[in-house]
């Protein structure tokens, strides 16, 4: 019964935020923050007491540490079907930590119309849990296609103009139409799927687990598989689909940022291992060399393109590109140790890049600017914010002893057995890794101080945001043991349906 | 057919009831007037009289399917969208009187009263038509819809715009129903019998139709393709939407519309005649034309009401494809998708009406004087935020379920051209409907014309509009409840 409650707290949340901003400014901020502890403490509470090795797995109808069921719309077979394993309750746990986080971060960056912003930011998260929880089709899209409208107002009515005179409005409606657009393919994929089971047992379901004994002609497999994977591409992001994430990052409030690369990005490669390598095991390993490709390509391009950034938001969220092509490669690999390495990844770089964020958000709250070209000689003119900063560029390029130097060993580890080639050329973006992370740290903390006088410090409130994910980036880096086996389940069964369908189609061949 | 004796038993009376009530309605509103005007008790009579159509509705189920005279049929499907066009007309009379304003003082300064006969003829024009199984019947209900709604449009005569519009409206309706007839004429010649259902069987044996049968189709097609504004018989659709008083233009996207799709549905259910090959890919070239072009032009757009127009015609181009596949929950998908349409509609020329209330010379309708609305009203806002994301088609409104529908019919049958169109006109709409959204919650600019009237929320206009807010979300969240009523209403088997 719990599980419905994961979503409903941040939706009755934002409400109580709308409302709340007639008692003063600061109550809908205490309301918010209130919502999302609670959110975190019930996503750690789970996590502690659930038991993640059940998951589901080929062969058998998915086992779940927590389910839900309640019938919905009966016409269509449609039914609030909520599931909790290890891989969801890892991705809940980091979407309410972030919740805290860009609560706490919008504290004092965030001055008008304080109810309604928070009112999105809570449905966002919302939508989020809804979309880690659902194991029902129609619900999964209904949450993917909701969390975009509150994201939309965030960026679109407090988020910043771009410094290449583009407007955040511009880069809302883009962000939206790029997810709508490729929501409704993954839509009528959905349906086509469900049309296939229909067709071959006479029920019209859209259930997890009754889609997952559907059998499909290889053509068709491979179609539907498409359309779920540029859905998921599209939110990745993939490259060539990839435009939007820049322009978004860098007109978001730091808020926006924040749960953009933190969980947004988490939320396709979570659909990506529930919904398309299960659903399709055999057009996936088809697709794999292809999806892997992409991914390198993600991985190479984001890197170059984060090192020509000026404008230091766009930096990281380029840099996003290229941590998240990783993910990618992991996940279409086939092995378990790159599976894993993926969740690892994921998590780190959720930590990391917020970490970047609320980062450049401070900066920009005392230098106004987020131009590299007018930054320089930071360094020395303010204590705290400079060193943090250069803390999370070392985890972004993967040092040893942060979360991030697991995730991309144990990816490049698992895949070099498949895939030698495409692993190589992933480890050059290590190297690129480390370039634009530490021209960012050149630019704009060294070299000649563009302006005289001391900046000032940062608050409590401020360094304790950042110093507690620096110390949860480095739990993850040095014992990310509880973390493997929470979801080593989860990725043993997506693992076991990839491998299959891989060793079938390299028996064909 | 002659040889038919009419037979008219107390059955047929009661199927007959919503009709006759209207009709005993507009008696009694036109007598009224003729006694002595007076605004407020028009508009009582009128809601009296709608909403007692409405109940005798439930009567007319009871003997249904039954067949009154050869030219109604009122069998379930007649019966929703008798509601359906009856509900509408409630609301837009509702609107209506927010906008024509109070007793006293301010508002529309001519005649106030006709406004109300005028929308009771032409929803009972409404009742005729979607019973319609006779092209005769036909014929005369979309005139008794088409005719008075000239006199709506053109309502605000003196204002030049409303003038302007009601004349384009009239020339071009005219034209529509010359085509009309002359299609039917040919269908007459070739088949020799004017009911729907004897079209169909005379023609069905033949594999082929022939080219008398195929042009009399195409040009009815034409006639109804102008009614509902689907493109290229569309042209008309802005301006009139523009220059017609918002409560009237709220009119003509609903219950005008509502009334013709039903009969037009009708038509291609009982005449496989009217799935020819060639018609098929004529409409499906219609809907892909209607989509693409009505969302594109609504780009252009800085007029509410012209926005709204054109995305009329997509919608209208959204619910062709399910018109085409015709099978498995095509009536189903119709009929859901239309009812949210209806309530969608309702719901954002409502708060265009409430705006520009009451009446003084002009509508509220540039995108400009919605800027910063939210920050003045902001109940007021989140309506109309709630009817642009569910004319977009975004979870948690009425909309999506609307279009969830279409797009499954069209996977069941796999039009996958048509829902290529279908998804590629969703992604531009989303960019105006968003476009809307946001202006509604920008900064407030200082010039400020028009503003909803205070306490607009306490009015019925305004209870009404709520209402239909709530219904919208509801359905969104949790539409079983429609998808039953659909589903008993026996539409669900009718098809195919």
């Amino acid at each position: 019964m719990i599980l419905p409650w994961l979503i409903l707290i941040p939706f009755i949340g934002g409400l109580l935020c709308w409302q709340g901003e007639r008692f003063g400014a600061t109550l809908p901020r205490w309301i918010a923050l209130l919502t999302m502890v609670l959110l975190f403490g019930l996503g750690l509470w789970l996590w502690a007491t659930g038991d993640y090795s059940l998951a589901p797995a080929p062969g058998a109808d998915p086992r779940w540490a927590a389910e839900f069921q309640l019938q919905w719309i009966e016409r269509f077979g449609i039914s609030v079907h909520l599931a909790l394993d290890g891989l969801s309750v890892l991705m809940i746990s980091l979407t309410g930590l972030l919740g805290v986080l860009s609560v706490l971060c919008s504290w004092k960056e965030i001055q008008n119309r304080v109810g309604f912003f928070h009112l999105n930011l809570m449905w966002i998260l919302g939508g989020v849990v809804g979309v880690f929880l659902a194991v029902d089709l129609f619900l999964f899209f209904f949450f993917w296609e909701m969390m975009l409208v509150p994201m939309y107002f965030l960026i679109a009515l407090w988020g910043h103009s771009g410094s290449d005179g583009k407007s955040r409005i511009y880069a809302a409606t883009k962000f939206f139409i790029y997810t709508q657009a490729s929501g409704l393919i993954m839509l009528v994929a959905i349906l086509g799927l469900v049309f296939v089971h229909f067709d071959q047992t006479g029920v019209l379901t859209f259930n997890y687990a009754d889609l997952l004994r559907t059998e499909m002609a290889p053509g068709t497999e491979y179609l539907l598989m498409l359309g779920f994977f540029i859905a998921f591409a599209v939110k990745f992001p993939v490259v060539p689909f990839h435009s939007w994430l820049p322009d978004a990052h860098a007109q978001a409030p730091t808020a926006g940022s924040v749960d953009l690369a933190g969980i947004l990005l988490k939320t396709a490669a979570y659909g990506m291992l529930r919904f398309a390598l299960p659903l399709f095991p055999n057009a996936s390993a088809e697709f794999a060399p292809i999806a892997m490709g992409l991914g390198v390509f993600a991985v190479v391009y984001g890197a170059l393109l984060s090192f020509a950034q000026t404008d230091i938001k766009r930096l990281v969220a380029y840099s996003s590109v290229s941590h998240m092509g990783f993910v990618l490669i992991a996940i279409y690999s086939g092995s378990q140790i790159a599976l894993q390495g993926a969740v690892v990844q994921m998590l780190a770089h959720g930590l990391s890049a917020a970490a970047l964020f609320i980062l450049c958000g401070q900066l920009y709250e005392r230098l106004h600017t987020r131009d590299m070209r007018e930054m320089g000689g930071v360094w020395a003119r303010m204590p705290w914010l400079p060193g943090v900063s250069l803390f999370f560029a070392a985890a972004a390029l993967g040092l040893p002893g942060t979360g991030n130097f697991v995730g991309e060993f144990l990816i490049l580890l698992g895949s070099f057995r498949n895939a030698p080639l495409i692993t190589v050329l992933a480890a050059t973006g290590l190297v690129f890794g480390s370039v634009y992370s530490l021209i960012m740290i050149h630019r704009a903390y060294f070299g000649p101080a563009k302006a005289e006088g001391a900046v000032q410090g940062l608050k409590p409130r401020e360094l304790g945001m950042v110093l507690g994910l620096a110390a949860l980036l480095i739990l993850l880096g040095v014992y990310p043991q509880p973390v493997l086996d929470t979801s080593a389940a989860s990725m043993h069964g997506v693992q076991q349906w990839m491998s299959t369908a891989l060793n079938q189609l390299a028996s064909t061949r | 057919m002659q040889s038919q004796a009419v037979e008219f038993t107390l059955q047929h009376f009661i199927a007959l009831l919503p009709l006759l009530v209207t009709s005993a309605t507009i008696i009694v509103v036109m007598l009224a007037i003729a006694w002595k005007r007076h605004h407020s008790w028009t508009f009582g009579l009128s809601v009296i009289g709608l909403n007692l159509a409405l109940l005798s509705i439930l009567p007319a189920l009871k003997v249904a399917p039954i067949e009154v005279t050869p030219l109604l049929q009122v069998d379930n499907f007649a019966c929703y969208y008798m509601a359906l066009v009856l509900a509408a007309t409630l609301a837009c009379v509702t609107l209506s009187h927010a906008y024509l304003g109070g007793e006293s003082g301010k508002g529309y300064p001519g005649n106030r009263e006709e406004l109300y006969l005028l929308m009771l003829l032409a929803a009972a024009g409404g009742l005729v038509l979607v019973s319609a199984q006779h092209l005769a019947s036909l014929f005369i209900g979309l005139e008794l819809l088409s005719l008075p709604t000239y006199g709506l449009v053109a309502y605000a005569f003196f204002n030049k715009r409303s003038l302007e519009g009601g004349l384009k409206y009239m020339v071009l309706s005219a034209a529509g129903s010359a085509f009309l007839l002359f299609g039917m004429a040919l269908l007459y010649a070739d088949a020799g019998t004017l009911s729907f259902a004897g079209i169909g069987a005379i023609l069905a044996p033949a594999a082929q139709p022939g080219p008398l049968v195929q042009l009399g189709m195409g040009m009815m097609l034409v006639a109804l393709a102008f009614k509902l504004s689907l493109v290229p018989f569309h042209l008309w659709t802005p301006d009139v939407y523009e220059g017609a008083p918002a409560p009237v233009a709220a009119f003509l996207a609903t219950a005008s519309k509502v009334a013709v799709f039903a009969v037009l549905l009708r038509l291609f259910q009982l005449s496989p005649a009217a799935a020819s090959p060639a018609l098929h890919d004529l409409l499906a070239l219609i809907a892909v034309a209607s989509i693409l072009f009505g969302n594109l032009l609504a780009l252009l757009q800085s007029n509410l009401k012209r926005l709204l127009g054109y995305s009329s015609i997509a919608h209208f181009g959204y619910l062709l494809v399910a018109l085409i596949a015709s099978e498995g929950m095509a009536l189903e998908a119709v009929s859901v998708y239309l009812a949210t349409y209806v309530l969608t509609t309702l719901g954002a020329f409502g708060v265009v009406t409430l705006m520009s209330t009451p009446y003084n010379g002009r509508d509220c309708d540039a995108l400009y004087e919605y800027r910063g609305l939210f920050w003045r009203r902001p109940y007021l806002t989140a309506v109309l935020t709630v009817m642009m994301l569910s004319l977009a088609g975004i979870p948690l409104t009425a909309g999506f379920i609307g279009k969830f529908y279409i797009i499954t019919v069209g996977v069941q049958a796999e039009l996958w051209w048509l829902l290529g169109a279908l998804v590629l006109g969703s992604a531009i709409g989303v960019f105006y409907y968003l476009r809307v959204m946001v202006t509604l919650f920008m900064v407030e600019p200082n010039l400020r014309r028009h503003d909803a009237p205070f306490n607009w929320g306490q009015r019925a206009g305004g209870i009404m509009l709520l209402l239909v807010a709530l219904l919208a979300f509801v359905l969104g969240v949790y539409p079983q409840p429609l998808l039953d009523l659909v589903q008993h209403a026996g539409l669900a088997g009718l098809m195919r």
